[in-house]
């Protein structure tokens, strides 16, 4: 990136580079989200209306791991994708597959914890109705899933804004390559680094604006469908 | 129904979005480990367009300090490392991780500090001397403390200074285990003084009260040298294209393209890899 | 339109005890409903007519004695279907809602639309089909519900005090539609408190105080000559503990 310039000129001036950057880092977050969304509702179903020995520790490990380090999510992806680690074989280290991978694990416990206890709640409401209606297991997974659509929207937007906002895990499986695996976040922790700080700044203002953007856009879609729905 | 569509929409937008990342996977591309300082210097930045317009291969350089690049090297996770600390490339290389070790340049490390210099050593041409100084003015300073080649030489200079520094450290030695650009940030949010390769203080933009208090000692100098990963180790070294950016860096025309590395005039790095290679 | 579905009916309750903790909540029912005119069953708050249907439906089992739905142990997926006292809506429309009901007895897709109408016509709510069921009044859920348990065709129709928070007319009006399926072969099995609703409707009446049937007798019966004193203390409008 060109050196004194602010970020508003990068954003006026539409800058290739970062653009490409932006388009990286919602690629990889977003990416990340929908993997963590296709394991984490179904495991969040499986946890809202099964029961089984170790269902109640499991429920506190997955609320615990909300909170997972990035860093150590970061390590031990890393260790794991590193040539001499047991998946080394993909070669996966230092690319984009590896950031969404990371950033998916980061996630994957947000939306299931969540996904667990709105539909959890849904279905001690709707349990007897649907039993008497004689709804199989998976219609009922199906009917709970649709049913909270909206509150899982929120889960799902918790855990984009989660992935969107680390760096911890991008910068050591990802390894901030220029043009390649260099994010929204690891170029600003790059900029600060370099004492570069308006432009890490400026990049991010953009970030947030990015963030609060696409969380506006799903609230107001929102509340237009749900006056629809009920 | 409005809110399939809406899914859809999200769905597609995922979709679209992961179709990105592909395209931009280069089919030749090598990984270099290097170091925070040849990075924040912007040495790459300029360096690596013309290597890829020239060879048609993509470096995709990990910037970290040199132990850790060494040791990313050690896992195979690099096909070259470029880093500035020798004891430690010698080590790396009889370990039997590296090929062959080439010298490709040199430039200096420069000792910071703030304006109001309260060890007063400011042009001064001993290191040793302005490091005791420091030391029993207990002025602060702020080392790397991460085990990288700027850190590597710092210990040095301590010792050679007669500083037993594991004994002497206190409140006023802060080891803050971040890379070169943060060290600085650090010092001149603290007016501490601070060891530092010159490219990176070159081209640093938040100097606060931060200026150069001694240069010019030549136990400043701070060498830069280049490692084929052992494929041997590590089978999916790319050899070919790793040894094609070895060459290029340790080539008259590489040399010459390092040496035309300026920020404001001045030349940040000075080639001197040697004919024979080493 | 009949399915292969076995009938569940008569639907016999033999030394059927519910114990939750050390609350016994249904003690020593024996009790069988036939097919004809509409059973209802009343008795004070607590004494255990919604359970009693709750069994009836196989939501819960009982902890003593035996159940069968025509002669069989397991009522598995039958025709029966239940109007709770307070009903859930789905998060859908209105007409979704009884659409969803439809789709569970494997109604045929094409057809399900008009069905879905008619049947919200049938309880007077086709001008709100396409509402959010969650915004409709307690009155119009409560028809809503009624439509989705008629959607299920049933042989056995569950109803939980359907009309307790209904004005005047909307009960008529819900009097009426349980009239008609039960003159089209529907068995009808209600709680209720209210005697008047009773005598409008019952065929025969079971009489519940605390977890045990009291009496059962045909409406004309349990009016005129009620055989129990709690009975008649409750026809008289006394507080019956």
């Amino acid at each position: 990136m060109p050196e004194s310039v602010d970020a508003w000129q990068l954003i006026a001036g539409g800058d290739a580079t970062l653009f490409a950057i932006v388009r990286l880092s919602l690629a990889v977050s977003l990416s990340a989200v929908a993997i963590a969304v296709l394991v984490g509702l179904p495991l969040g179903a499986l946890l809202a209306l099964t029961r089984f020995p170790g269902r109640s520790a499991m429920i506190v490990v997955l609320n615990g791991f909300m909170g997972l380090p990035p860093v150590v999510v970061g390590l031990t992806v890393y260790l794991l994708l590193s040539r001499s680690g047991p998946l080394g074989e993909f070669g996966l280290l230092f690319t984009p597959a590896a950031m969404v991978i990371a950033q998916a694990l980061l996630v994957l416990p947000i939306i299931a914890a969540l996904a667990r206890q709105t539909i959890e709640d849904l279905w001690s409401e709707y349990r007897d109705e649907l039993t008497a209606m004689g709804v199989s297991p998976a219609g009922r997974v199906a009917t709970l899933l649709w049913d909270s659509r909206f509150s899982l929207v929120t889960a799902l937007l918790a855990g984009f804004g989660r992935a969107a906002a680390e760096v911890g895990t991008v910068m050591i499986v990802g390894g901030n390559i220029e043009g390649f695996t260099r994010t929204m976040t690891t170029t600003i922790a790059l900029e600060t680094s370099k004492g570069n700080l308006p432009l890490a700044m400026g990049l991010g203002i953009i970030l947030i604006g990015i963030i609060i953007a696409i969380n506006a856009a799903a609230w107001g879609l929102r509340l237009w469908s749900e006056r629809r729905a009920g | 129904m409005l809110n399939r569509r809406l899914f859809a929409a999200i769905a597609a937008f995922a979709m679209i979005a992961v179709s990105g990342i592909p395209a931009m996977a280069q089919d030749k591309s090598i990984v270099v480990a290097s170091t925070t300082s040849t990075q924040d210097s912007g040495l790459f930045d300029y360096l690596l367009p013309i290597f890829k317009e020239k060879t048609g291969i993509a470096v995709k350089v990990i910037a970290q300090g040199t132990g850790q690049a060494l040791d990313t090297a050690r896992r195979g996770d690099a096909d070259v490392v470029f880093v500035h600390a020798k004891a430690q490339e010698l080590k790396f290389l009889e370990e039997g991780y590296g090929v062959k070790r080439f010298d490709v340049m040199y430039n200096d490390f420069v000792l910071i500090g703030p304006k109001s210099d309260p060890a007063g050593i400011a042009g001064t041409k001993d290191i040793a001397a302005a490091l005791v100084a420091i030391k029993d003015k207990k002025a602060p300073f702020v080392s790397r403390g991460d085990r990288s080649g700027t850190h590597s030489a710092e210990l040095n200079l301590w010792k050679a200074a007669g500083v037993d520094i594991d004994a002497a450290k206190g409140d006023w030695y802060r080891a803050i285990g971040q890379g070169m650009g943060a060290a600085l940030n650090t010092a001149a949010a603290m007016d501490a003084y601070v060891l530092s390769d010159r490219g990176t203080w070159i081209s640093f933009k938040n100097r606060g009260d931060l200026q150069i208090e001694v240069e010019g000692d030549k136990r400043l100098f701070n060498q830069y040298g280049v490692m084929l990963v052992n494929p041997e180790k590590h089978p999916t070294v790319k050899v070919d294209l790793g040894q094609a950016f070895i060459d290029f860096l340790i080539s008259p025309e590489g040399q010459k393209t390092i040496s035309e590395y300026k920020i404001d005039g001045k030349q940040l790095f000075f080639p001197d890899a040697k004919p024979e290679r080493s | 339109m009949m399915r292969a579905t076995p009938s569940d009916l008569p639907l016999a309750l033999d030394g059927v005890c519910l114990r939750i903790g050390s609350t016994t909540v249904l003690d020593r029912l024996d009790l069988t409903i036939t097919p004809g005119a509409p059973t209802l069953v009343v008795g004070p708050n607590g004494s255990g007519k919604t359970t009693l249907l709750r069994l009836c439906m196989q939501l819960v089992r009982p902890t003593e004695g035996r159940m069968s739905w025509g002669g069989r142990a397991d009522a598995g997926q039958g025709r029966r279907a239940i109007l709770f006292q307070k009903p859930v809506m789905l998060r859908r429309s209105a007409a979704a809602n009884v659409c969803y009901a439809l789709a569970q007895i494997g109604y045929p897709r094409h057809l399900r639309a008009a069905c879905t109408h008619e049947l919200l016509d049938r309880v007077g709510l086709a001008d709100l089909a396409a509402r959010p069921a969650r915004h409709l009044s307690g009155g119009e859920q409560q028809r809503v519900a009624l439509a989705r348990a008629l959607a299920r065709q049933p042989e056995i129709l569950l109803l939980d005090e359907p009309t307790a928070s209904l004005d005047p007319a909307a009960t008529l009006h819900v009097e009426e539609i349980i009239r008609t399926a039960a003159q089209s072969g529907t068995k009808i099995v209600m709680a209720s408190h209210d005697l008047g609703q009773v005598r409008r409707l019952a065929g025969d009446v079971v009489f519940m105080v605390r977890g045990r049937v009291c009496e059962q007798a045909t409406a004309v019966d349990f009016f005129d000559r009620p055989s129990t004193p709690e009975a008649a203390a409750f026809i008289r409008g006394d507080l019956v503990l």
